[in-house]
This record gives C-alpha cells, sequence and structure tokens, in this order.
C-alpha cells in the first residue's frame, strides 16, 4: 500500500504562546485557552497517516481543531510547529519547509480543497467553467480548447449542467456551488483531497447526491482523502479511519466502525450516544 | 460427520476478553472472559452459550469493531504470516477485511441509495475485479439464494427482514473470503431458503473456507458444525472506573 501523507505532531497557536500551553489546555481542561497566556491552541500533537484511496475522517465540535488541521495542510495557515511528509510520485515532501511558492504549486497541482463555505473556494467574480480554467491555468494546461473541454468534462462528471458553466456561481444553488467547488478541486486529478464539513447546510437530498459523488470520485480515482465533519452519518457513510479531536487534541482513533460501536474515551461515547 | 482436523487453524483465540467501560455510568460491563478457541480451514466452528454469553462480542472482537480487552486473536494469512488481530495495524485489519476476513452481521448494513446487485458485488469490485464480471457473480448469488429477480436493481431499504437477510448473506458469500464470520445468518429466513443457505455453507466449506458462526437453532449447529464451542456469560462484576483505576 502507499503512504500519500504522514504528518507528525502538527500544532498551531493563536497567539503568543506561553510555556504553559500546552500543559493548561486540553480536554483534561475542559478548555484550548490557555489560562496564563491567554493563546488559543487550535491544534496541538496531531499526528496521522494516509494511504493511497483511503478516506480518514476528522470528526468533533465546532472549534476541536479539525478544520485548523487541514488548513495547515493546505496551506490557508501557518502551523505552530510540527511535520507532514507528502509522498508522490516516488518523491517526498517536507511540505512546511518548502517555499510558499512551492506549497502554492503543490496546493494548485497536487492538492484539492473543498471548503464548507463555497465563497472560500470558487472565485464568486468569475463564471463556473472560470472557476476550473483559473486552476487549470495555475497547472500545466494552458491551450483554451483544453481547458474548455476539461472544464466541461469536469462539470459533467460532478452533474453540473454544462450549459450555465458560463454563468457566475452567485447564480447557482449552495448544493450546485458545492458541486462546482468539487469540479475545481479535482481538476488537476489530486492524488490528495481535503473535505471540509462539504455537506453541511445541505438540504438532505443534496447532502446525500454530493456524498454519493464523494464515494464514486473515491473509487474511481483512488485518491487520498480527509473528511473533516460533525457529522456521524457523514463518517459512517466515507471514512474508513476516523480521529476524534476535542480541544485542539487528538483523544481517539481507529478504524471508523469501531470509534461508533466501541469507542472508548468519554467524550465520543457520549458523542455516540447522542446521535439522532 | 466430523471431519478430521487439518493440524494448523486459521485462527486461534487465545484468552480472549472483552469488557466496555461506561465513562458516563461509571461502570464495566465484562462481555466476554477468557474465550478461547480455533476455526480450520474447510471446517465450520459453532459458537454456542444462553443470550449474554458474548457470542457475538467474539466475533466482532476478531473483525475489530470491538477492541479486545484482553488475549489474542492469532490469524495466518495466504502467505502463513501470524497476525494478531487484537491489535494489527488498522490498515492491516481493513486489508485483511477486503480480501481475507468476510462478516456477515445479523443486519444488513449497505450504503443507502445502491441496488441490490451492486451492494453485493461490492466486496469483489473492492479487490479489483471488473464491474460486469462481479455483477454477473453477484446476480449468481442473489439467484441462488431464491431472491427475485425483480428486486435485483433496486435498493434493499424497502425489502423485508429475510430479503435484507439474503442480501446480506450474498454479499458476505460471494467474496469467497478464507475466514467468514456469521452471525445467525437464517435467524428470519423460511425452511425452504434456510435450506438453500446450507447448502451453499457446505459449499464453500468444500472450497475450503473457514467459518465461525452463530446460529439460532440448534438443529443447524448439529448439522453444520465440525467443532462446538460453548460459552458462558461472564460473571457480572460491576466494578466502577475508580476502583479500577
Amino acid at each position: 500500500m502507499d503512504k500519500v501523507l504522514e504528518v507528525s505532531s502538527l500544532s498551531k497557536i493563536y497567539g503568543k504562546g506561553c510555556s504553559f500551553c500546552f500543559e493548561l489546555t486540553g480536554p483534561e481542561f475542559n478548555t484550548n485557552i490557555c489560562p496564563q497566556c491567554g493563546s488559543v491552541i487550535a491544534a496541538h500533537d496531531v499526528s496521522f497517516d494516509l494511504f493511497k484511496g483511503e478516506i480518514l475522517g476528522i470528526m468533533g465540535e465546532s472549534g476541536s481543531g479539525k478544520s485548523t488541521a487541514v488548513k495547515c495542510l493546505y496551506f490557508d495557515e501557518e502551523p505552530s510547529s510540527g511535520n507532514a511528509i507528502f509522498y508522490d510520485k516516488g518523491k517526498q515532501y517536507d511540505i512546511f519547509e518548502l517555499n510558499a511558492a512551492r506549497q502554492r504549486q503543490l496546493a494548485n497541482q497536487r492538492f484539492g480543497m473543498v471548503y464548507q463555505n463555497p465563497h472560500l473556494g470558487l472565485n464568486f467574480d468569475i463564471s463556473a467553467g472560470g472557476n476550473i480554467a483559473e486552476r487549470l491555468l495555475m497547472s500545466e494546461v494552458k491551450n483554451y480548447s483544453d481547458i474548455r473541454s476539461r472544464a466541461t468534462n469536469l462539470l459533467t462528471r460532478t452533474e453540473v449542467l454544462t450549459e450555465r458553466m458560463d454563468e457566475l456561481p452567485k447564480n447557482f444553488s449552495g448544493g450546485m456551488q458545492q458541486r462546482v467547488q468539487i469540479a475545481k478541486a479535482l481538476a488537476t486529478n489530486p492524488p490528495l483531497l481535503f473535505l471540509d464539513e462539504v455537506t453541511t447546510g445541505l438540504d438532505l437530498s443534496v447532502q446525500a447526491a454530493i456524498l454519493d459523488l464523494i464515494l464514486e470520485i473515491q473509487q474511481e480515482q483512488e485518491a487520498a482523502m480527509i473528511v473533516v465533519t460533525h457529522d456521524l452519518g457523514v463518517i459512517r457513510l466515507l471514512a474508513g479511519r476516523t480521529l476524534v479531536m476535542k480541544y485542539g487534541r487528538v483523544i481517539e482513533s481507529g478504524l471508523t466502525d469501531q470509534i461508533l460501536e466501541d469507542p472508548q474515551h468519554a467524550y465520543t461515547q457520549r458523542l455516540v450516544a447522542s446521535a439522532l | 460427520m466430523k471431519k478430521i482436523k487439518n493440524d494448523k487453524p486459521i485462527l486461534r483465540v487465545e484468552g480472549f476478553s472483552k469488557y466496555f467501560e461506561l465513562h458516563e455510568q461509571h461502570k464495566i460491563i465484562p462481555s466476554s472472559d477468557d474465550v478461547n478457541l480455533e476455526v480450520f480451514s474447510g471446517q465450520l466452528t459453532a459458537l454456542i452459550g444462553p443470550t449474554g454469553a458474548g457470542k457475538s462480542t467474539v466475533l466482532k472482537g476478531i473483525y475489530r469493531t470491538y477492541l479486545p480487552s484482553s488475549g489474542r486473536l492469532l490469524f495466518y494469512t495466504k502467505e502463513g504470516i501470524e497476525i494478531d488481530l487484537a491489535k494489527a495495524d488498522e490498515h492491516l485489519i481493513l486489508n485483511l477485511r477486503k480480501n481475507e476476513i468476510g462478516f456477515v452481521t445479523q443486519f444488513l448494513h449497505a450504503l443507502p441509495r445502491q441496488s441490490t446487485e451492486d451492494i453485493v458485488a461490492q466486496p469483489l469490485i473492492q479487490r479489483g475485479m471488473d464491474k460486469k464480471q462481479a455483477r454477473d457473480l453477484a446476480r449468481e448469488m442473489l439467484s441462488a439464494m431464491n431472491l427475485p429477480e425483480a428486486l435485483w436493481g433496486i435498493s434493499p431499504a424497502t425489502f423485508s427482514g429475510g430479503e435484507k437477510q439474503r442480501v446480506n448473506l450474498a454479499r458476505g458469500l460471494v467474496s469467497r473470503p478464507r475466514l467468514l464470520l456469521l452471525d445467525e445468518p437464517t435467524a428470519s429466513l423460511d425452511i425452504n431458503t434456510t435450506e438453500k443457505i446450507v447448502m451453499l455453507i457446505e459449499n464453500l466449506k468444500d472450497d475450503g473456507v473457514a467459518m465461525l458462526a452463530i446460529f439460532h437453532h440448534p438443529e443447524l449447529v448439529e448439522r453444520m458444525a465440525d467443532n462446538v464451542v460453548q460459552l458462558e456469560p461472564p460473571t457480572r462484576i460491576e466494578k466502577t472506573l475508580k476502583e479500577i483505576a
């Protein structure tokens, strides 16, 4: 099996930080705010690995640090410490050590990100097709007709009416915007995809269709995915393995069916018991 | 009609115990205590015992849906490598689930919105089989289980209990894992269908599949089991978490 990503001791602190930050925060203290210096320990000591074709779930409530972790990996945020190795085409990259240009290149060509809020993933001033073209232009594809046909294929694949590819995303429904975002993320066939609460706030039927699409893409392309969600149903449906986060820490990890049927940590037990 | 034992088991469970620590209730609930058993290729081992004896717990422990509390669950792979399922890396467990160990649970858990034949074909596709070939094999299995053809193309969400169970069994049997765990696979089936299932299981045994099974009906144990393991409910020692710590 091929490893795609290995994350070790990833931490992210908002604030100046002090020597008590890690000692006085976390699930045992019921806070991620350092009582000494007031810094927010958004994530601390997050470690995991990810293999080709695998979907890893990161589960936790708002503020648990799950989004922070993937935002660091997609270079939206700069981690305070830790490292992450990305394995690609026989090479490995210590991604936090790369310069900004190389990081941008990886994010544009080898990673894909789908945000909860389509405004973060899409440029609302240009058309749906233009959004995909933008990403392709940043990679190797430069020829207009190639870009056009690739965009058409992607939008067809994600079931966006291609008649509407020249419309602005603001004219689309929430579910449709998410499909355009997914098409954009897939544009370069990235081996690694980050999905951050992609179905949150959508109608149930739209959620179902988006989740089905994600599963189909995983089977077709064997992309590795990290799915961040507070929704146990999404975890159950998509993820083979799951991390549970609380107050910035990973409190439990395991096979998804084990996490759901035999949770070890008090918090996970409460979470699973309160699922509808 | 007991067969001669192969000398080497495919699975050896040594001193398996499972208790649940319920943090909210400050309790430890024992479910299985000191279970020992062996399962051999081409043979069926039946777990028997009263409700609460932890029969399903043993199966879930082997599949790692439950984290074993103690003991060793030694599985011998195709290549003859010994793996302790209690401690093995999660990726290795997922790989074994895909290629070597199957589990037919009491109730059908499947992706929603998928057609019955796709659900049954799924384990084959995951192993890399061509979709069409996988679907053909799935249909063959559904047909062997007397599931009306009109149902193959639709999702089992609206099926009766017995129909769902046949879908569940078809998915478990079609991939012919080296070790098959069966949890009351015939509980809600009529006599005719049960007879079909018994035949299919006998065929798998002849093909060398090892099985560890729980049967609702004692007469099925009598007919099908090569080995029987009797389990008893663990002595109820409900200690508070504080006492343990």
